[in-house]
């Protein structure tokens, strides 16, 4: 004998609840992890606050769409990169040429050449490089390579997730992050030696 | 044939080494000259010290509010 259709009916409606309530814990546990990777995408820390709320706005909006088990941060990121990608925010931020971009010991090179080779040992790389210097040459990259160096190198992701989130193949992941590193080892290159 | 720089060829596996996504054999290739160059040796650490550095000064945390921000969002939903 089956059960009368209001009983059952409520019993669906406590469970879709209790998931739901599940998933929002779950994403707001990585909250301060998805802000992290969103600061670095974005120009300011207003746009990565309204970015992160239109993410979790979405994400709470779609959260039947989510599967349970599944990478949740790269579900997440995923979202704020497409709405970043939706305002147009990157676009704003492009400079029209980039030039190509030095080879892998270019800043090594730089630093040792004005300072010694000791000046490549750790103390001396955080004298040397502010972490103001840093952040500004992160956000001088292109949008295409900081994006994907901003995701693994920052957010921790693996190429496979940064392909997911990015909608790239995986190759075209390893070679914007080569491109991407090397950019910023020449923008800091730029900003700290004169 | 002329003979590649080692040094050269050993900075384009930087990258890679560090990633650990070389093949074996060019694994050994660039421990092999790893052990021998001290200019390449001190430019492999350089790089490692520089990610390190570079995580930890994009780190910036998340601001006072928007935690509360996000928790208001709780309970949207296209369905309702």
């Amino acid at each position: 004998m089956s059960e009368p259709e209001p009983a059952v009916d409520a019993r669906r409606i406590a469970a879709e609840a209790r998931s739901r309530v599940r998933f929002e814990e779950e994403a707001l546990e990585l909250a301060d992890q998805v802000y992290r990777v969103a600061r670095r995408l974005v120009g300011s820390r207003e746009e990565a606050e309204d970015l992160v709320q239109e993410t979790y706005a979405r994400a709470f909006r779609s959260w039947r769409s989510y599967t349970p088990g599944t990478n949740m941060r790269a579900w997440l990121l995923r979202i704020l990169t497409n709405l970043n990608v939706d305002r147009g925010r990157r676009i704003q931020r492009t400079p029209p040429i980039q030039p190509l971009e030095e080879s892998d010991y270019y800043l090594a090179n730089k630093l040792a050449s004005s300072a010694g080779e000791a000046a490549l040992d750790q103390e001396q790389v955080v004298e040397r490089l502010s972490q103001d210097s840093i952040v500004h040459a992160l956000a001088d990259i292109q949008p295409q390579f900081r994006d994907v160096v901003v995701l693994v190198d920052i957010g921790d992701f693996s190429y496979a997730d940064a392909a997911e989130i990015l909608d790239i193949p995986m190759g075209t992941v390893m070679s914007r992050l080569h491109r991407g590193r090397r950019a910023l080892k020449q923008k800091l290159a730029e900003e700290t030696i004169a | 044939m002329t003979e590649r720089d080692p040094c050269e060829r050993c900075e384009e596996l930087m990258q890679d080494f560090l990633d650990r996504t070389l093949t074996d054999v060019e694994w050994r290739e660039a421990e092999t000259h790893l052990a021998g160059c001290d200019y390449c040796r001190r430019r492999y650490r350089f790089e490692e010290t520089l990610r390190r550095y570079v995580k930890l000064s994009a780190a910036e945390r998340m601001p006072p509010g928007l935690m509360a921000k996000l928790e208001e969002l709780r309970g949207l939903d296209a369905m309702a």
